[in-house]
């Protein structure tokens, strides 16, 4: 199959009459279908997409012209059904559309199909999915990462030239890790998140899966800055984040010590070596610096985020959308067994340990503690950006594991995010670049840049992504 | 700041059956004795695991619940129309009533 331009390039060609909008829908929906056995989205729009394809051929415009794109199941789109990959949400169908497709869609962009997640975005391997696995693109015996495992792994396989994710924990950094993608979070409040179905909103981002970090920037460029419908958003950079410097020379780096002492992978650690070697050959200043309080970021997660999803999760309650059960005699047990009937076992562990970590008499203990440890995360990072323009190091463990290889224990599957967590509980953007290989499965190096410095570091990641 | 009591803190860690009953009424959800036993063992175990937490000094420390230092985005108090209709808020529904969602008798 042939692979696709670079975004602008096919915007371009669009714009100019090279190409046409509704040949790369169709080229899209072929590739999509040829691929079906991989499992990696849950709903196509075909009618949707060819309408606005045609549209656009009427009068092409805008910077992502023609540009066909997934998005992850948790984005409220028109044209099908958004389900969060969720039994809950399997009837819905959304009444408005998320901002970050809005603002894609106006540039011309078209969302062709709805990828797979962990239901509601919770989990590290798409495992926890009320639908299917989606297989790993190199190996079928594999699990893509996650949350965004059906949006990495249908750029992976050119379903189309990207996708979008959340990223709570880790849900883009880690599947684009996984399977040899760019996967951007940006800055904490960059992206509108209207329209995405919530997980955990002190550390929900919203960001491109890509095949580079050109695309992810222009794609970042187009849904980027303040949304009246999300008062939690900042505004972009004014210099955009497309006008990007590729300089490695000169530049501070800081690899985080604590992660390179936490049990890599030996093929892991050998990747992530030969990309400090070559960012020190290209220039690059780099030292080791340690960040003592980022290992306990898991820690803190697992207690700031199931606070956070059992609070949102409460809108379920099979009164005004989704699935409702008809078993009930009253108000009650109708909210009782709508959830209970409706979300799986991943979704009832988060709420119950969110439940329990707010309650009275536990609240200080647990959550005000951890809020008060992510404090010191957040301050570790501050002083290390006063000596480092950027920070380096893995971006999980491993490579991609075996389907079920880790379902038997929560833990174990929450372990995958140890190193991703801490840039979600300060907010820092961050990135995974495609590094290397080990046994044949794809490892992604992880770069964290300053607050707000989401421009700088894609510039920096462009030019790492020129050394591979 | 108000110091954490740790004795309690460890005490804690492991959840009753009666715990974990509690916590799902507090939830909303009704689990099958199966999902109870599970969770009461996997639950005890995510806990353990967070009690790391409990070592660390964070004495001058305030907590941080939001990340980019915004406060109270406020707007006009008016009715605007964001292309919302009326219909399609209400299409996924289970039951609706004159424009209106339809639930179980409360009182």
């Amino acid at each position: 199959m042939e692979d696709w331009a670079p975004l602008a390039r096919i915007a371009e060609k669009v714009r100019s009459g090279e190409l046409k909008a509704s040949d790369l829908v169709e080229k899209s929906l072929a590739n999509i279908e040829s691929n079906g056995e991989y499992d990696a989205l849950i709903s196509t729009m075909p009618e949707r997409a060819r309408q606005r394809a045609a549209d656009i051929d009427q009068a092409p415009k805008g910077r992502l012209a023609g540009v066909p794109f997934i998005a992850k199941d948790n984005f409220l789109a028109f044209g099908g059904k958004t389900t969060a990959a969720s039994n809950i949400l399997r009837p819905f169908e959304a009444p408005y559309q998320s901002t970050a497709i809005d603002r894609l869609e106006a540039e011309g962009a078209i969302c062709v199909a709805k990828a797979n997640l962990d239901a509601f975005a919770h989990g590290s391997s798409t495992e926890n999915s009320d639908w299917f696995v989606t297989k790993h693109p190199k190996d079928k015996s594999r699990v893509p990462g996650g949350s965004s495992g059906g949006s990495a792994a249908a750029v992976a396989l050119r379903l189309a030239p990207f996708a979008l994710g959340t990223d709570t924990g880790g849900s883009i950094r880690l599947p684009a890790s996984f399977c040899g993608v760019v996967g951007y979070k940006p800055t904490y409040g960059l992206v509108s998140r209207s329209g995405v179905i919530a997980m955990a909103s002190s550390t929900d981002v919203i960001g491109p899966l890509a095949r580079s970090v050109e695309d992810a920037a222009l794609i970042l460029d187009v849904m980027s800055g303040r949304d009246e419908l999300d008062s939690t958003t900042i505004d972009k950079d004014e210099a955009g984040y497309q006008e990007i410097s590729k300089d490695i020379a000169g530049k501070k780096v800081g690899i985080i010590k604590e992660y390179m002492a936490q049990g890599l992978e030996p093929g892991v650690e050998s990747v992530v070596r030969q990309s400090i070697e070559k960012l020190k050959s290209a220039g690059a200043n780099i030292e080791e610096v340690s960040l003592p309080s980022l290992p306990l970021a898991l820690a803190v997660y697992y207690i700031v985020c199931p606070a956070e999803v059992s609070s949102n999760l409460s809108r379920y309650d099979g009164q005004r959308y989704g699935y409702s059960s008809g078993d009930a005699a009253n108000l009650d047990q109708s909210y009782e067994l709508s959830r209970e009937q409706g979300f799986g076992a991943e979704a009832k562990r988060r709420i119950m340990v969110g439940t329990h970590v707010l309650s009275s008499g536990y609240y200080d203990a647990y959550y005000k503690k951890a809020q008060t440890v992510r404090t010191k995360i957040i301050n570790e990072f501050s002083e290390a950006f006063q000596q480092y323009d950027f920070l380096i190091g893995p971006v999980t463990p491993m490579t991609a594991f075996k389907i079920g290889a880790k379902t038997a224990d929560p833990l174990q599957m929450y372990l995958t995010d140890i190193m991703t967590v801490a840039a979600n509980m300060s907010g820092n953007p961050a990135i995974s670049v495609p590094a290397g290989e080990a046994e044949n499965l794809p490892v992604g190096l992880q770069i964290i840049g300053p607050m707000r410095g989401d421009r700088q570091l894609l510039g920096f990641a462009k030019g790492f992504e020129a050394l591979t | 700041m108000t110091p954490v009591c740790y004795t309690k803190f460890k005490s804690m860690s492991k959840l009753s059956r009666d715990d974990v009953l509690k916590l799902a009424a507090l939830s909303k959800l009704r689990l099958s004795d199966e999902e109870v036993e599970k969770l009461q063992m996997e639950l005890s175990e995510i806990l353990n695991y967070v009690e790391v937490l409990n070592n660390v000094d964070t004495a001058d420390l305030e907590p941080t619940y939001q990340v980019t230092g915004l406060k109270n985005i406020s707007r006009a108090d008016e009715v605007k129309d964001y292309g919302y209709k009326t219909e399609d808020l209400l299409k996924n529904a289970p039951v609706v009533k004159d424009n209106q969602f339809k639930v179980k008798r409360v009182l």
